[in-house]
């Protein structure tokens, strides 16, 4: 399903217009999780472009996203994928009760060397 | 030289080394770190959209207290420095985002971004200055190939981090240089070692951290640096201990002669 309105409210908390993609790949070539994900950086971009948002919205692509800024950093239009992950990714996160990472889901099996670091940003990545 | 200090969550747990070894240098180099007294979480990861306010809140209050202090604000852990660096980019040129934050807190004077972030590297290489440090170096590592690695907190965005080269940087290396020791040029020393996912999916960081320390051991690596403390995790324990990873600050207090 189109839908334009959905794509203008990514485009706002972005930041980035999709419209300045020329489908150049760079984006999902440098994606160090690029393996991990059924939808590529460049995807993001052509289907929001397209405001087919809801296939991305329902993938697992969205929290596997590692915000390395790679393909921020080396897009060539400033289109800057990352960002409209995360906004599709917050858009879902975002509803009620559909927090993608709960406390009572690490708390059993955590590593005692990890940092707290992985904890914190985990949980601003995956949880409001 | 007086800076006023943020430590971060990482720092007073896990990462405890990165910082006290920091501090011992300090001390030797003639700088002081005035930890804020009440700093808050930074979250660990900045979050890009630009209608997130209530995350970005505990780094401003530790930016007004940089302000008030009338020093910079000194960062040590790659994340909290990338988040705050960020932040205080965007109370400097986000007009919608400066007045909702302003709003809600309230201060006796609006913040607009007036602090400078400054990285603990950063202050190794432009206050201090490499060729000081090197003067200072009591116990060479004289021989050690060192392969520095960089992550992506340090340098991505560039356009806002301004830190070095993206691409091709240079400050970890003319620190190891500092401290005696060689530089080891590697590829992937500035590619993403899988960070947070290892909470979901071991396999991402493993898969990760192994390309990078392939590639930094077929260089003639001995041990690798970084500043970021789930960057030294992921390498170490993800990683499979196959190559020694160390804080920066550990191998200067070495060199330093305060280990």
């Amino acid at each position: 399903m189109q839908n334009l309105k959905l794509r203008e409210k990514i485009e706002e908390m972005s930041g980035v217009s999709v419209l300045k993609c020329m489908r150049c790949g760079k984006c999902s070539a440098t994606c160090p999780n690029y393996d991990e994900m059924e939808f590529h950086p460049h995807q993001f971009v052509y289907f929001v472009e397209k405001g087919e948002i809801d296939k991305l919205a329902n993938s697992k692509s969205i929290y596997t996203c590692l915000s390395c800024m790679a393909c921020v950093e080396r897009c060539p239009r400033q289109v800057e994928p990352a960002k409209i992950i995360e906004a599709v990714k917050l858009l879902q996160i975002r509803k009620q009760g559909n927090n993608h990472l709960k406390p009572e889901q690490v708390s059993v099996s955590l590593d005692p060397e990890l940092p707290a670091q992985a904890l914190t940003s985990a949980f601003r990545k995956y949880s409001k | 030289m007086n800076f006023t200090y943020y430590p971060g969550c990482t720092l007073k747990a896990k990462g405890k080394d990165l910082d006290i070894y920091a501090r011992k240098c300090a001390e030797v180099l003639g700088v002081t770190m005035d930890e804020i007294k009440d700093w808050q979480c930074c979250g660990g990861c900045y979050t890009t959209s630009q209608d997130e306010i209530a995350t970005k809140l505990a780094s401003v209050r530790a930016l007004v207290e940089a302000k008030n202090n009338n020093t910079e604000l000194l960062t040590l852990c790659s994340a909290c420095h990338n988040v705050i660096k960020r932040v205080n980019n965007d109370m400097a040129t986000n007009d919608y985002f400066n007045f909702r934050v302003n709003n809600y807190l309230k201060l006796d004077q609006p913040y607009n971004g007036e602090a400078t972030v400054i990285h603990y590297l950063e202050m190794l290489r432009d206050k201090v200055g490499f060729d000081k440090i090197k003067e200072k170096v009591v116990n060479p590592l004289t021989g050690k190939k060192i392969g520095a690695y960089y992550g992506c907190l340090l340098l991505r965005p560039s356009s806002v981090m301004a830190f070095d080269n993206p691409e091709n940087p240079t400050i970890l290396e003319d620190f190891i240089k500092a401290i005696g020791a060689t530089p080891v040029i590697y590829q992937m020393r500035n590619e993403c070692c899988g960070a947070y996912c290892t909470l979901e999916d071991k396999a991402i960081p493993k898969k990760r951290s192994d390309k990078i320390i392939e590639n930094a051991l077929s260089k003639g690596a001995e041990c690798l640096i970084t500043a970021c403390p789930l960057c030294l995790y992921n390498l170490k324990v993800n990683g499979g201990d196959k190559i020694p990873v160390y804080y920066f600050t550990e191998l200067l207090a070495e060199a330093l002669g305060v280990k």
